[in-house]
């Protein structure tokens, strides 16, 4: 745990250190999440749709969404008519915050980690639950009906999922006997006969983090049907796009808890020729968080949206009976083992 | 000043600044998304006592939970979010006397309470011994919370479910 380190040699170089940590952290965020990830789901899309996709700005369109990004710099903010102003600001910097936040304990590489906390899982579950607010309150905020109905459930959607998401993280807290997530991916992979459980636990994470994320099939917040856009239906550009940046690294941010988690981290099948373990792990690392993010959008781009009662069963009497069944399954196993 | 006072005031400043919001606020909103802060603090202040488990839970229960349930029913109640409702009514200066009273309480326990040098180092992993003292000594009382809990969940049913 480096809290104890926070205050050790020099604060002043530690705190320079966490602002640079800070910025290349967001950086990544930024450049990984909307700017990649939005031209992916774009090409995504389009692949399964049968359509081509962004096609003329830059080669096959690769920069279709810089282009969208300095479009969305030049316009004005606009805040609408007897809107709360200052609630309406903040909103979407705490949502945006929320999500870099959640990458502090993702280990990238061996070694390669912000801070390895000893609590990290349970860190990431609460930072990752302060996005309610901004979207609560951006809701309110906007004195729009469509935004603040597009707020409340996304509220009751996200209390509703952080439960079974919890229960997957406990049993594999259980099985590795750490919370820290250094210590989850070093202690890869799990026991065989636990598999079942950790199969199960890792479908109703999947389930849970797209719902948090606020994806189809689970996206009621931003229901285009029934709600214009939800939450953000009267933000202007670059405080939209700090939604976007929100989601969408939020996005990311679960598929590589859930490397993490589930598919061994930075561990790979086989060493890299010529590698060295760092850019080895990192490889690794960047290949299988993708391949979860591709997972989710091809998912998205598959199954209709949910009812929003069909939503909220589906969490509190499916999942949640579930990995309550599955966590008490996998500690008797343990126990009758060793 | 080194940097853990430095750090300690700078939590407190946030921690007042907040708590001051959440009770001069003229707008319910305002207030409890001004409750943010205040937690976040306080589990700022968990940080530098080097109880990171405590940390993480007090984010993820009050900021993430509880203020957002605070926020959730003022939203869903018609007429409490307007600009216009009136949040005072004619009891402040016998809530000051209240909050005087306590103070005053609180400052005579502080002072004879001997606050003499922790006992021992700190454990190095906490949620463990957490769990243990939820299951071993403190079993009784972590039993009746439950129950408590339980009762308040059966009671809320009950009352959203009168028509029946």
């Amino acid at each position: 745990m480096g809290v104890g380190g926070l205050f050790g040699a020099l604060w002043q170089v530690e705190l320079v250190r966490m602002v640079v940590l800070a910025a290349v952290v967001f950086t990544f965020l930024a450049v990984g999440g909307p700017l990649f990830l939005v031209l992916a789901e774009r090409k995504i899309s389009a692949w399964i749709q049968a359509r081509v996709g962004p096609k003329h700005v830059g080669p096959h369109g690769l920069l279709q969404t810089v282009a969208d990004t300095l479009k969305l710099l030049y316009k004005e903010n606009i805040a609408p008519y007897r809107a709360d102003v200052v609630l309406f600001s903040v909103a979407p910097i705490l949502v945006a915050v929320a999500a870099l936040l959640d990458w502090v304990v993702i280990p990238f590489a061996p070694g390669w980690v912000v801070r390895d906390l000893n609590v990290g899982v349970v860190y990431f579950a609460a930072v990752s639950s302060l996005t309610v607010i901004g979207i609560l309150a951006g809701g309110w905020a906007s004195n729009n009906k469509y935004s603040l109905l597009g707020g409340l459930r996304s509220a009751a959607q996200m209390v509703s999922y952080e439960l079974p998401l919890g229960f997957s993280l406990i049993l594999v807290a259980t099985i590795t006997g750490s919370l820290s997530t250094v210590r989850i991916v070093e202690a890869q992979p799990y026991p065989a006969y636990l598999y079942p459980s950790v199969v199960v636990a890792a479908v109703v994470f999947l389930v849970a983090a797209t719902a948090e994320a606020n994806r189809i099939p689970f996206d009621l917040p931003e229901a285009e049907a029934e709600l214009v856009a939800g939450y953000f239906s009267e933000y202007t550009p670059m405080r939209f796009a700090l939604f976007q940046l929100g989601e969408y690294g939020s996005l990311l941010a679960s598929s590589a808890l859930f490397t993490t988690l589930f598919l061994g981290g930075w561990k790979g099948p086989f060493q890299l020729p010529g590698a060295g373990p760092v850019v080895n792990g990192l490889v690794w690392f960047v290949l299988k968080t993708y391949a979860v993010v591709f997972f989710l959008m091809w998912v998205r781009w598959t199954y209709p949206r949910f009812r929003i009662d069909q939503l909220l069963g589906l969490s509190w009497k499916v999942l949640l009976p579930v990995s309550m069944v599955n966590l008490l399954v996998a500690g008797l196993l343990m126990v009758v083992v060793r | 000043m080194n940097a853990e006072a430095l750090a300690f005031y700078t939590l407190a400043a946030m921690v007042l600044a907040g708590g001051g919001l959440v009770v001069l606020s003229r707008n319910l909103v305002h207030a409890a998304v001004s409750l943010v802060p205040t937690l976040l603090g306080v589990a700022g202040l968990y940080v530098l006592l080097h109880a990171e488990f405590v940390t993480a839970i007090q984010i993820l229960i009050y900021v993430g939970a509880i203020t957002v349930l605070i926020l959730f029913v003022i939203l869903l109640t018609e007429g409490a979010t307007g600009l216009r409702v009136r949040q005072r009514n004619e009891q402040v200066p016998l809530a000051f006397v209240v909050c005087g009273a306590l103070v005053l309480l609180l400052w005579g326990v502080l002072l004879r309470v001997p606050w003499g040098p922790p006992a021992g180092p700190m454990p190095a992993y906490n949620p463990g011994a957490v769990g243990r003292s939820f299951l071993l000594p403190y079993v009784l009382a972590f039993e009746v919370i439950s129950l408590v809990i339980l009762a308040s969940l059966v009671g809320a049913i009950v009352i959203a479910r009168r028509e029946e």
